[in-house]
């Protein structure tokens, strides 16, 4: 026997121990070794300092660091380890073909379609019926799993809690007067009383604009809508029903934030750029005796963005 | 001494040769018939290219995500119902909230560890929806999902739609304002459905929106269907993996009817599991150094509320482009409204472009009429009708995300909106085209390039005596030079018991 084979005397079947197969495929594996070292001694540092780093309540920061560090110096070192310090390979697996034999596919096909077939073939009063009352089941079986999840839509989208004689009130509740606005200010209102609720807030809501001093025609058969050049439309873009909430006050022009839909205040709120199909709708507006705004009525046509039953 | 050693050695001797670890296989196999199976696992081959990494980014980013995704379960309180904020985030004291947007602010200041672990698991989720882009574009431009791997397609493809939906879904969990945004955006999108549009939001949302019922839906969406889907598709994607064995490149020694590469013990067990260390330690690193989704800036949703340059994570961007240059075209006729503006960029154009995904294997095959079996991978530039269809769905969906930002690049470029809405609408259809026969070119002439994508080596041009220039190519330098031995089958590392002998007796000299 050889002095090498004394060294390496674990002989592996098939190949032999100095096989290059079997080296590392580093020129200088133990300088190698010595750098994994290292990374693997940063690496136990770093999540030694995340233990102290959270047991002292450091910033998160730290958290981070330390974690993330610790963990990537690790796992440099055990890739390096994996590719530079084992057996180089490159190693063989046969691939088989995974489709079997043609008698055994026959024999599959049949066991399904001879030996199950001649069974239904011969019940199929049976299987109609079974299948029928699994089809029930089915239907009747989605009932309470869809039908339980929300209500009809119905009117719901058709109309908003604005009503004749509805004050408008700001998000705090104050209602608005003639006098509170300058003419270019806009504020957001909501029906008196539900300015803290979420259907208020979702639907009612409605961007007051003060145009002008006089009453103001956005549009033929508006004359009476916007008393003293006040105007107000639905805050909710006919898009996608984002909030309008940007107002150029220059060019009059009512913003959508989320697609850039811009809409003309002066003209009945037409939309002059973006992709909203509809001006947004206009609330008709009138003023009480101390000055107070209030609505005429609800929106004349549904807010918001296009639906199925949304007659045009 | 010496009796202590024969004892040592007859101890050894009853264990068998393979010691406590053989015992316990031993044990295992005559339960579970392990032996066998065990062996051809840790003999499985997985080929040494790059390329092959891209999958396990997206499966490790996935662990992450679970590990993450439990921890802030533990904190995140699922529903709508108002509460004052009390914590230590001042600005917001006070303030009237839902208790998922307060859990969501105290789970980053008040939860020692707390913002690493949000800031990790959104960071998380974009490195898991783009490492299965990036992933799935290699599948598709090297051809690995022809026959037999067809079905390991579509599950990749519906992990993706899937990913992309939980994204969507954890972005909206913690009710800011620009998530709630989002949520409105989705119920209108939803409501835009023809005939069932306004059924299917009424139901999913207990009604109209807002409502109370989405937030703790969504909840239990995010965290148990989907994930229990993933979960599942990602083991039946890898069961596939195995079962079908690895594609690999075409090279020396590599056939259609073999893998060649490093076995998955040792070799690749320790590169990948040092991979899934490096995958975490990378998004802790993003975690701790790049702020992402600083909710507590945007304030609560309020559904009257909104603020400027509102963007989606990067995967929803194609569609947010989409819906922002889509033309008005509302449709309107016999007391019904189709918002086609809505329905067509949202809805119809991801269905298109993911029933094109689905289909794409029977597409190619229908036109190339080839039904056979492939384990050896393309080169791109092979293939150069699908590698120019694949770069011109890439150039399409790449102007759409560009065009997610049309009011960003208008501001940063000093241009108006509308030079850029329109440059957008032109691109969008322009790129795609001008991208197909250019890639196709592209190809083409590559193909006709000997050593195209190699390494050049080096010309020596030496001038003779006589003042004639010579060029010679110089030698491969030493690293350079790509040394493979030929494959082998992997050893059986069976130990010769006679070898033992010699083992025990030349150590037992050595002392």
């Amino acid at each position: 026997m050889s002095e090498h084979d004394q060294r390496t005397p674990v002989a592996i079947t098939g190949l032999a121990a100095d096989d290059p197969h079997l080296q590392p495929a580093a020129r200088r594996p133990e300088l190698v070794e010595q750098v994994i070292a290292v990374l693997f001694v940063i690496g136990i540092i770093l999540c030694l300092g995340f233990g102290v780093a959270y047991w002292q309540n450091w910033a998160p920061w730290t958290l981070g660091a330390t974690m993330g560090g610790g963990l990537s110096f690790l796992g440099i070192g055990l890739i390096a380890w994996g590719k530079y310090l084992m057996p180089r390979g490159p190693f063989v697996e046969e691939r088989h073909t995974l489709a079997n034999t043609e008698e055994d596919r026959n024999a599959f096909a049949a066991a399904i379609v001879e030996r199950g077939g001649s069974v239904i073939k011969r019940r199929k009063f049976l299987g109609g019926l079974l299948g029928t009352g699994v089809g029930i089941f089915t239907v009747v079986g989605a009932f309470p799993l869809i039908r339980s999840l929300g209500p009809m839509p119905k009117g719901t989208l058709f109309h908003t809690d604005w009503k004749k004689g509805t004050y408008l009130v700001d998000i705090t509740g104050r209602r608005v007067n003639v006098s509170d606005l300058a003419i270019g200010s806009i504020v957001t209102v909501f029906p008196e009383g539900k300015q803290n609720t979420d259907n208020g807030q979702a639907v009612d809501q409605t961007v007051l604009i003060r145009l002008s001093n006089e009453n103001y025609t956005t549009k033929k058969g508006r004359e009476t809508w916007a008393p003293q050049g006040y105007v107000a439309y639905s805050k909710l873009c006919t898009h996608l029903g984002c909030p309008v909430g940007l107002y150029e006050q220059e060019l009059e022009l009512l913003v959508c934030p989320c697609h850039q839909s811009m809409f003309n205040v002066a003209n009945g709120a037409m939309p002059t750029f973006g992709p909203a199909p509809r001006p947004l709708p206009q609330l008709p507006l009138m003023v009480d005796s101390m000055g107070y705004l209030q609505s005429q009525s609800d929106f004349t046509e549904p807010v918001g963005p296009g639906f199925w039953e949304r007659h045009s | 001494m010496s009796a202590q050693v024969e004892t040592k050695r007859a101890k050894r001797q009853a264990a068998g040769p393979y010691g406590k670890v053989g015992q316990i296989l031993n044990e295992l196999d005559d339960r579970l018939g392990v032996a066998k199976g065990g062996r051809t696992f840790l003999d499985k081959i997985f080929p040494d290219h790059w390329s092959f990494m891209l999958g396990e980014i997206a499966l490790y980013s996935f662990v992450v995500l679970l590990v993450t995704g439990i921890f802030l379960t533990l904190y995140y309180v699922p529903s709508s119902a108002i509460t004052t904020y009390h914590g230590s985030y001042l600005p917001l004291v006070g303030q009237k909230m839902s208790e998922a947007y307060a859990s969501s602010v105290n789970l980053s200041f008040a939860v020692r560890g707390g913002l690493l672990m949000r800031q990790m698991h959104h960071w998380a989720c974009d490195i898991f929806v783009g490492s299965i882009v990036v992933h799935m574009g290699r599948v598709f431009f090297t051809g690995a999902f022809r026959k037999p791997r067809e079905l390991n397609w579509t599950i990749g493809t519906t992990l993706l739609v899937l990913a992309i939906a939980e994204g969507f879904l954890g972005y909206s969990l913690p009710d800011d304002l620009v998530s709630g945004t989002g949520i409105r955006i989705a119920y209108s999108i939803i409501l835009s459905l023809p005939v069932v549009g306004t059924y299917i939001a009424f139901f999913l949302f207990g009604g109209n929106f807002p409502g109370t019922a989405i937030i703790p839906r969504f909840f239990i969406i995010h965290v148990l269907i989907i994930p229990l889907v993933l979960l599942g598709l990602v083991g039946a994607h890898l069961f596939l993996l195995v079962r079908q064995k690895h594609t690999q490149f075409p090279g020396k020694g590599r056939t259609e009817n073999n893998v060649v590469g490093s076995p998955m013990f040792p070799v690749f067990m320790a590169k990948t599991t040092g991979f899934l260390f490096v995958v975490g330690g990378v998004i802790a690193l993003l975690g701790a150094f790049a702020q992402i989704n600083p909710i507590w800036q945007f304030g609560f949703y309020d559904a009257a509320r909104i603020s400027y340059a509102v963007q989606p994570d990067f995967y929803m961007g194609f569609l947010d482009g989409a819906l922002r240059i889509w033309p008005a075209w509302e449709f309107s006729a016999f007391g019904h409204t189709i918002p086609l503006e809505v329905t067509l960029p949202s809805v119809v154009l991801p269905g298109i472009l993911f029933t094109l995904v689905y289909a794409w294997p029977a597409i190619e095959r229908k036109f190339t009429g080839d039904n056979q079996l492939h384990n050896l991978l393309d080169r791109p530039i092979n293939r150069p009708k699908r590698t120019a269809a694949g770069v011109s769905v890439a150039a399409f969906l790449s102007v759409l995300f560009i065009a997610s930002s049309t009011d960003v690049i208008a501001n940063f470029f000093k241009v108006s909106l509308n030079t850029v809405l329109w440059d957008m609408r032109i691109l969008v259809i322009l790129v795609p085209l001008i991208a197909y026969p250019v890639t196709y070119k592209i190809c083409r002439e590559m193909q006709g390039f000997e050593g195209a994508g190699k390494r050049k080596t080096t010309n020596v041009v030496t001038r003779t005596a006589d003042g004639e220039y010579v060029a010679v190519p110089a030698p491969v330098y030493v690293d350079d030079a790509h040394h493979e031995l030929d494959a082998l089958p992997i050893p059986t590392f069976v130990v010769d018991e006679r070898a033992e002998e010699v083992s025990t007796g030349v150590r037992r000299a050595e002392r």
